[in-house]
């Protein structure tokens, strides 16, 4: 390695025209949100919400033709710390500043539920729609389970919960909040309470139901400067009640039934549980091109009646190319459950595709359900640079519904599997089946017979003769 | 100076000898080396004429062509390595293309808001140097900025000069700690040459790099083979006057670019030529390369191309006597046929001087030579177990009573 030598310079360089330009291209913005939302179990749960926003004109050929759109999905994949460092990378003040500095690996992943995402999207700058901004928004959602990791106590804070607490606002970020949830809580504090008191609340619909929220501002410099970090901590009063949550108006539970190794059925429950309102619901499924679909026997029921889709499209699976995909468009009577089911078979694959020998079988993606559900309240229109993240990442026109996407589980299946010892049981077989008989049937047809001397001599002459015969000398 | 009557083809030269008294030349001056593979030697009326003004032209040819020393570069990696110095393990190896990456470091993002116009810079400065080596290989630009990504290094404090340095021993630690960061290696294709603009955070402003005599270095930038280069922009200590932080930074694109071109050249292996003694050498071009340069370089990667092609099939072919499971598919032999003519055909045109159809067959040799040896389907039965392959002897202990016939 070499220190640049000094230029005694080959090169000349051509100023532009215009000199130098000062035309700055546009900055990108950050802004970066934590929700930390308790339950009424004890449990609690954070979501970090990181979005770039930059406004220059990325090449796009045209409009996204739909043709071009691709789905792919890899059931059962573990995260770990893997995935979580490469997704840090992406935020500016990664780890060192503002509410990344939460981010550990070792908190992040002790946890019972632990979900990251990266959503890219195109996003209109105005309401007409004439110029676009690109829009990078990452999203990690924990939840701290109270006996695993809350060692059996109920109270919450930020040191407990990420090993860490707040500093210093990351300085690349144009807004920098953390929100609790107080909802339940808000009337009167003798249930929770939350140390360092908020200066502001907010106010809004969030998923069809009201919900009130304490604001902590990390650019705010009061919020910092008197003691230098911000531990947020969440005390109880009186123990939590035990009520159960509300149930939520749209899940889902996918299964396979049947028995032995050539068929089976893939049935999906769908709940509406509004007591009055119906809604439609679109369903994706991908399933791999190893369990043959018969689409002749797919059927909707709801309520024991037949349910007949308003809108299908099914493209067929080519073996070792592409899976099945089938979508469906599927009106959900109010209070209900409505059952897709659809048989299929499973095929047999060629020797080297097999997973190794300890293996639990193959895997099959979950189904995707998209839904705008309508909600109890109604929601005013959200304003995208005014409301926080978390209300932003799927807004809807009118607040009388809310959008959900919903995964259902994936499933486990078995495929008819050969015995790989075979091969060498077959070959022991045959080639002693056929060196018994073959050896048997030469002897007999083409054995000979000649008359033979009363032996004379001893016991030795007849040891030697023995002898003498096995190595094809004659005998004396 | 003189003006280029028509197109060069490349590989080629042309030399125009000029009466001794022309004025065309400065006085002093014997022969002048032009940016366009043309050369022009002062003539003389001596006896020895045709041999003083042969070896004239030999000098100019040797240094505006292919010589022992690009042989030498070209075939530094095949050769073992006491023979040939560091310098010649400095460019890069021969490829298909190649991605340069811009990034600025700003690890103290609270002190310095730093903004550069890398896109004009690129398009002005970068854009027709990668033009002019565009027969080369294929060239892709990219640039990011970086935020809390510090050196590895803690610069010490001179209090002669008030300012931190950097000396020469520390510089190979300063490039690790900040690789992880870039992100480079891991989506791209081709190899990456990766430029960094740090800004120094204000604790440790302004920072030197010294070099092993302890003297600042001119330019503050160092490169490292085969990698790229690094460059340190000190903030001018009068912009701190207004005392608000962060203070704005407008990065000074040429001075910049000046350094991260000229390593550039360095890094591809276009080295200082030769020049013969009384000789003028033209002034530089505004894309920052001469043509005979590129010839030059184009002459080292065929003959690095080529070296590199014998060398996976000869490999292949040794590794195919010592391993009797491997399976060679047709595509595979097509693709040796493939190489071996494409070597053949590379080296003819080389022999008879076309260069540029001498290198594209040597990438294509690369290519098919590469393909065939990385094939994966050359290992289906690597595995086929020893004891599976004689279990059809199984037979031969009970057949023995039938075989002994009596």
């Amino acid at each position: 390695m070499a220190a640049a030598m000094p230029l005694a310079l080959l090169v000349l360089l051509l100023l532009g025209p215009g000199g130098w330009c000062l035309a700055e291209p546009p900055r990108d913005s950050l802004r970066e949100e934590l929700v930390i939302t308790p339950l009424p179990s004890g449990d609690v749960a954070a979501t970090f919400q990181f979005r770039t926003r930059w406004d220059s004109e990325l090449q796009r050929e045209g409009d996204t033709d739909h043709y071009f759109l691709r789905y792919a999905v890899l059931p059962r994949e573990v995260v770990c710390t893997e995935n979580l460092t490469p997704w840090k990378k992406l935020l500016p003040c990664s780890s060192k500043a503002g509410l990344s500095v939460l981010l550990k690996a070792d908190r992040l992943f002790h946890t019972s539920y632990h979900s990251q995402a990266v959503h890219i999207r195109p996003v209109c700058r105005n309401a007409r729609c004439t110029s676009i901004s690109w829009e990078l928004r990452q999203t990690l959602s924990v939840v701290f389970d109270a006996f695993i990791t809350g060692q059996g106590k109920k109270d919450w804070s930020l040191f407990r919960m990420f090993s860490r607490t707040l500093t210093e606002p990351c300085p690349l970020a144009s807004e920098s909040r953390v929100y609790v949830d107080i909802t339940t809580y808000n009337q009167d504090n003798e249930t929770l309470e939350v140390h360092p008191p908020p200066t502001t609340t907010y106010q809004d619909v969030i998923l069809g139901t009201r919900k009130t929220y304490a604001i902590y501002d990390l650019l705010d410099t009061a919020m910092i400067n008197n003691s230098r970090n911000l531990n947020i901590q969440l005390k109880w009063k009186r123990p939590p009640e035990n009520e159960a949550p509300p149930v939520p108006f749209l899940h889902a539970q996918r299964y396979v039934s049947g028995y032995g190794l050539q068929k089976g059925e893939l049935s999906t429950l769908l709940y509406n549980t509004h007591p009055y309102r119906a809604f439609p619901v679109l369903l994706l499924d991908t399933v791999p091109w190893y369990l043959r679909l018969y689409v002749h026997t797919l059927t909707i029921t709801s309520k024991g009646k037949e349910n007949k889709p308003s809108y299908i499209h099914y493209q067929p699976a080519q073996d070792r190319l592409q899976p099945h995909l089938l979508e469906m468009l599927i009106q959900l009577p109010a209070n209900s459950v409505t059952k897709v089911s659809i048989q299929f078979e499973r095929a047999l694959l060629k020797w080297t595709e097999y997973t190794p020998d300890p293996n639990h079988g193959f895997y099959v993606s979950p189904s995707v359900l998209s839904a705008l559900v309508p909600s109890m309240v109604a929601a005013k229109p959200v304003d995208w640079e005014e409301s926080p993240l978390f209300n932003s990442l799927f807004p809807v026109s009118d607040g009388s519904n809310y959008f959900v996407r919903l995964y259902t589980e994936p499933l486990l299946v078995n495929l008819p599997t050969p015995d790989f010892s075979m091969p060498y049981n077959v070959i022991c077989l045959t080639c002693t089946v056929v060196a018994v008989c073959y050896g048997s049937f030469y002897n007999l047809l083409t054995r000979t017979f000649h008359i033979e001397e009363p032996r004379t001599g001893g016991l030795a002459k007849r040891l030697a003769n023995l002898i003498r015969r096995a190595r094809g000398v004659p005998p004396l | 100076m003189l003006d280029e009557p028509q197109e060069q083809a490349e590989g080629s030269l042309t030399v125009y000898v000029i009466s001794e008294h022309s004025s065309l030349l400065p006085q002093d001056m014997m022969s002048y080396i032009g940016p366009k593979r043309t050369a022009v030697v002062r003539g003389i009326m001596h006896r020895e004429a045709f041999n003083i003004i042969g070896r004239r032209i030999v000098q100019v040819a040797q240094a505006m062509s292919l010589t022992e020393d690009v042989l030498a570069a070209a075939l530094a990696d095949h050769l073992p390595e006491d023979k040939w110095s560091a310098e010649k393990r400095r460019p890069l190896k021969s490829s298909l293309g190649y991605e340069i990456t811009f990034s600025l470091l700003n690890p103290d993002p609270k002190s310095h808001d730093v903004h550069w116009d890398i896109e004009g810079a690129v398009r002005r400065y970068v854009q027709p140097f990668l033009n002019a080596l565009s027969a080369a290989g294929n060239f892709s630009v990219d640039s990011q900025i970086l935020y809390y990504a510090m050196l590895g290094v803690n610069p010490r404090f001179d209090s002669a000069s008030s300012s931190y340095y950097l000396d020469m021993h520390s510089l190979p630690h300063v490039i690790n700690p900040v690789e992880s960061r870039l992100g480079s290696s891991a989506a791209s294709l081709y190899p990456v040459l990766n430029f960094l603009l740090y800004v120094p955070e204000l604790a440790h402003s302004p920072l030197y790099i010294q070099d092993k005599d302890g003297a600042p270095v001119a330019t503050n930038a160092f490169h490292s083979p085969r990698w790229g280069g690094i460059m340190v922009y000190n903030v001018d200590s009068k912009t701190y006057n207004a005392s608000v932080l962060p203070v704005r930074v407008e990065v000074d694109m040429v001075r910049v670019m000046e350094v991260f071109l000229a390593q550039l050249r360095l890094l591809f292996g276009i080295a200082q030529p030769q020049v013969p003694p009384k000789c003028l050498l033209s002034g530089p071009t505004s894309e920052g390369l001469m043509t005979w340069e590129l010839d030059r370089l184009l002459w080292a990667r065929s003959v690095e191309n080529l070296a590199t092609a014998t060398t996976t099939l000869t490999s292949l072919a040794q590794l195919l006597g010592k391993i009797s499971n491997i399976v060679i598919k047709d595509d595979v032999a097509s693709e040796v046929y493939k190489a071996v003519a494409a070597v053949q055909k590379s080296a003819e045109e080389l022999a008879s001087g076309h260069l540029a159809s001498a290198f594209v067959a040597s990438q294509e040799a690369v290519t098919s030579s590469e393909l065939a040896f990385f094939d994966p389907s050359l290992l289906h039965l690597l595995y086929f177990p020893d004891d599976q392959k004689f279990d059809c002897l199984f037979f031969c202990p009970i057949s023995q009573h039938s075989t002994l016939v009596h």
